[in-house]
């Protein structure tokens, strides 16, 4: 019996064919393409990948299939794009259980008839439930409102043998048993595949405000900064901007809530941040996007801002490449942005000479996305600590190595 | 001859890396161990160490696991699940003289600390730059950080703020292989690989002993306001709350306690709520001045719409202080009424909270069993205390009967059979109604992974120990739970 045979006959609903060169994942072509729809369907078409030894890599809507490492070999990507819904939305929990395929968009837009939304940013256009846990991607509005990891109660997955297993529930608070969920979110796919997400959600601010102020360089940017972090302006979010590496300093602060407390609070946004300040109702070009074609991300502590955009302006100078910054300063996760024009010799210098600066800070920089040829002699992901430790658990969830392999960290 | 063995030859190896001054080995010093929060559980410790640094963490930990035999990790021993509880044939690692605040990094919101700091301290730390650290479990002026860690802890404020796991960026951890590990970002938002620390978080000290906590710290809030509002009944304040949590506002924190809770405070602490309350309601909220001061209106407009028929607010701390003091001596209080009590943990989606409460009732009716309702209505925990009398025949067993069906209903409900407490020794048999095989099955991988050999903590959380697999690579010393037949525990 072939194996596209036994994948059509697992995807009851969904269904099975051979893969073609739009299907490649980072450069990396696959041979079968299955859209199961429900949790088991995933199962058994895991199963069938795991009865011949298929490797597998879980697709949504692709917005990201080229961030970390191409894998090693992908035999069967498992689209996950059929299954998109809101399975269960309890508006007086301000809870909602969501199929992994569900774009982000699509969940807002269903959340917000109830006057409720995820405080989670679209950064990537497009991306679904399961891609923005798999790659654990948070925006601006984690400065008050935590990262994705902080706001999922349960989750739903399926093992790479195919066995369907769930974390957490869907009450906002609970402590039985391990918490999957943070070890899922941020996995790239490589410990099993999320199908099902249980969110904790939050009232939609009825009114909100960007107060945005431009300085010289990122000297002027360490006083209302810190003013900022230590305020009582509760933003939600802080964000910085550098369009070129040794150009003006933006910084943004969204105030958010209902209309007094959003007008005071943004009175007293503007008088810290000082200088020329500008306000308005609507995002300023740019907000909660990512810079450049090749982009990496770096995370350092809230305060290391100043010195993270000095780096980038020298170490930009020095290998002859024009970095743009963009990113959370209030929660100390920076965007850096190139063009597509950029010199692999360069980027790596840049790369290189980031962690060298960031590692006494305590922070670390990671390409998320870059050419795939760049990618042969870059380390992705930089150092990493507790890695054996990571790979113990990857041996347990994975044994054989057939989810996104090559994929993550140190080879996982 | 296991007690032979940790009486002799484990001591002499525990006192040569530790040293004489951290080896209790004397039976009745060893007793004052046999049991944390949850004291009707109590097993004697094989042997004690008090470590004083990471280092004899690292020691203890590789000695045990050359040779095989199991250790428990202990803070203050405040834990109400049984997560602490000794074993016999083992070792119980405290981590009570390692209260060093290493770092206070006000600019990058961090402090990192040893595991035997307690929970206030850090707050006190954070106090002179105007930060504090969130999570507040009721017992924070001597529960300590380590201890939250392996709880993942919360407090009445977590529904605002979040839990513990909110609030760790990055440990490092003594793994149940001796090996001291960092982990997780620290000073930095995230580091690139699993979230090991989300992991470890609130795994109850089965995953390895955390060595050092790096924790958020936050702007200590502009304006703090605490209202108090009486109702009939439990179903009037449970609507108040709906409609409250409805209309978009976020409190730091919502207790409820219903009559039979409020009567036992009055008798305890002299709390001085409304005569005739049937439910009070507890409201905080925090935040910027501009923002909390409308929200106090219109909380109350929402208790005054469900039939709140006496609302106070406190006018300062002390006022707040007072409000709170009812709540707070809860637990304790209720030994004025009754000679013996079950504390139950479970968790229900808020909405059901009226529907649960009634059911509670006429359980506590129809078994002639007292219920008192102490809870965090905001997230739905209830703290239901099942009252009794262990001197009366059959009342005891009368008791569990009616919490282990509080538990069924909480499942029932959709929810959780723990809130905050932990599932520990406490709940380990309840875990195959929350879970699935396979889902508990799975959650042992992560176990298999971190504690292949089974010595971290074992006969905790889980009903029956996963064998680990041969993992390649790694030797695996004689499987202790083998042996010592974990399943007697329960």
């Amino acid at each position: 019996m072939s194996v596209l045979f036994e994948l059509e006959r697992a995807c009851t609903t969904g269904h099975a064919r051979p893969a073609t060169a739009a299907d490649a994942v980072d450069g990396v072509l696959a041979s079968h393409v299955a859209a199961p729809v429900g949790s088991d369907e995933v199962a058994a078409v895991v199963r069938v990948a795991a009865a011949h030894r298929l490797s597998l890599l879980a697709r949504g809507s692709g917005t990201k299939l080229d961030w970390g490492n191409p894998p090693t070999s992908v035999d069967l990507v498992v689209d996950l794009s059929g299954m998109r819904g809101v399975l269960e939305h309890a508006t007086g929990d301000l809870v909602a259980r969501v199929e992994a395929g569900t774009p982000l968009a699509a969940l807002q837009e269903a959340l917000s008839g109830a006057g409720q939304r995820l405080p989670v940013d679209e950064l990537v256009p497009g991306s679904t439930i399961g891609g923005l846990v798999a790659t654990g991607l948070s925006g601006p509005c984690r400065m008050l409102h935590g990262a994705v990891r902080d706001l999922i109660t349960g989750l739903t997955f399926v093992r790479a043998d195919g066995v369907v297993a769930r974390s957490g529930s869907k009450v906002v608070k609970n402590v039985a048993g391990y918490d999957l969920a943070r070890l899922l979110t941020g996995s790239y796919g490589t410990l099993g595949i999320i199908t099902e997400v249980i969110f904790r959600l939050r009232p939609l601010a009825t009114h909100r405000r960007y107060v945005a102020a431009t300085f010289d360089d990122e000297r002027q940017l360490t006083a209302p900064l810190q003013a900022m972090l230590g305020s009582q302006v509760a933003p939600s979010a802080l964000e910085v901007g550098r369009a070129q590496p040794a150009g003006p300093v933006t910084l943004v602060a969204l105030v958010e809530g209902r209309e007094a407390g959003v007008t005071v609070r943004a009175a007293g946004a503007a008088r810290l941040l000082g200088g020329t300040v500008s306000e308005t109702d609507t995002p300023p070009a740019g907000w909660a996007t990512l810079p450049g074609t090749t982009t990496l991300k770096v995370s350092a502590g809230v305060g290391a801002t100043p010195a993270v955009l000095a780096a980038v302006r020298e170490l930009g100078a020095e290998h002859g490449c024009s970095p743009s910054v963009r990113g959370s300063a209030g929660v100390g996760v920076l965007y850096v942005g190139l063009g597509p024009e950029v010199a692999p010799g360069a980027l790596a210098g840049l790369v290189v000479g980031l962690r060298g600066r960031l590692g006494a800070l305590g922070g670390n920089a990671v390409v998320l996305r870059c050419p795939a040829e760049v990618k042969a002699s870059l380390d992705v992901w930089g150092p990493v600590k507790g890695l054996e430790l990571m790979r113990r658990v990857k041996a347990q969830f994975d044994p054989d190595r057939r989810l996104a392999p090559g994929r993550f960290v140190g080879g996982i | 001859m296991i007690t032979r063995d940790l009486t002799g030859r484990l001591a002499d190896a525990l006192r040569r890396v530790v040293g004489d001054d951290a080896l209790v080995t004397d039976p009745s010093e060893l007793r004052t161990y046999e049991c944390d929060g949850l004291s009707h559980l109590r097993v004697v410790p094989g042997l004690v160490v008090l470590a004083r640094s990471s280092h004899d963490i690292q020691a203890v930990v590789a000695t045990c696991a050359a040779a095989g035999v199991p250790f428990v990790a202990r803070g203050s021993g405040t834990g109400l699940s049984g997560g602490a509880l000794p074993r016999a044939d083992g070792v119980l690692i405290v981590t009570s003289r390692m209260r060093d605040i290493l770092d206070v990094d006000i600019a990058n919101q961090r402090a990192v600390l040893e595991p035997g700091v307690t929970n206030l301290a850090v707050s006190r730390a954070g106090a002179p730059h105007g930060y504090y650290y969130a999570p507040d479990p009721s017992s924070q002026q001597v529960c300590s950080i380590g201890g939250n860690v392996a709880e993942n802890s919360g407090g009445a404020h977590c529904l605002k703020y979040g839990f513990t796991t909110n609030h760790v960026t990055g440990l490092e951890i003594v793994t149940p292989a001796g090996e001291v590990v960092e982990i997780g970002a620290g000073a930095a938002a995230d580091a690139p690989g699993y979230d090991l620390v989300g992991a470890f978080v609130g795994s109850e000290g089965t995953l390895g002993i955390a060595t050092k906590v790096t924790v958020r710290l936050l702007r200590a809030p502009e304006s703090i306001q605490t209202l108090l509002a009486a109702f009939a009944d439990t179903d009037a304040a449970g609507g108040a709350v709906s409609s409250i949590i409805a209309a978009g506002v976020v409190p730091a924190a919502i207790e409820m306690m219903d009559a039979l809770a409020i009567s036992a405070a009055e008798a305890a602490v002299r709390c001085e709520y409304p005569a005739g309350a049937g439910a009070v309601l507890i409201v905080e909220l925090d935040g910027p001045a501009s923002d909390v001061a409308p929200a106090l209106e219109e909380v109350e407009e929402h208790c005054r719409t469900h039939g709140a028929f006496e609302i106070r607010m406190a006018a300062d701390d002390e006022e707040r202080a007072r409000i709170w003091k009812g709540r707070k001596s809860a637990f304790a209080a209720v030994g004025r009424i009754s000679p013996d009590y079950i504390v139950q943990d479970g968790v229900v989606p808020r909405t059901t909270l009226p529907d649960v409460l009634r059911e509670i009732a006429r359980l506590s009716e129809q078994s002639g069993i007292d219920v008192a309702n102490v809870f965090h209505a905001g997230d739905g925990n209830l703290h239901p205390l099942v009252l009794f009398d262990g001197a009366v025949e059959g009342e005891e067993e009368r008791a569990e009967e009616v919490s282990a069906r509080i538990l069924e209903l909480c499942l029932a409900h959709g929810g959780s059979i723990t809130g905050e407490h932990g599932v520990g020794v406490d709940k380990a048999k309840s875990m195959p109604k929350m879970f699935s095989e396979d889902d508990l099955d799975t959650m042992q991988l992560l176990r298999c992974a971190f504690d292949p050999a089974g010595i971290c903590n074992p006969g905790k959380v889980f009903p029956t120990p996963r064998l680990c697999g041969e993992v390649p690579g790694r030797r695996q010393g004689v499987h202790p739970l083998h042996e010592a037949g974990v399943a007697e525990l329960f």
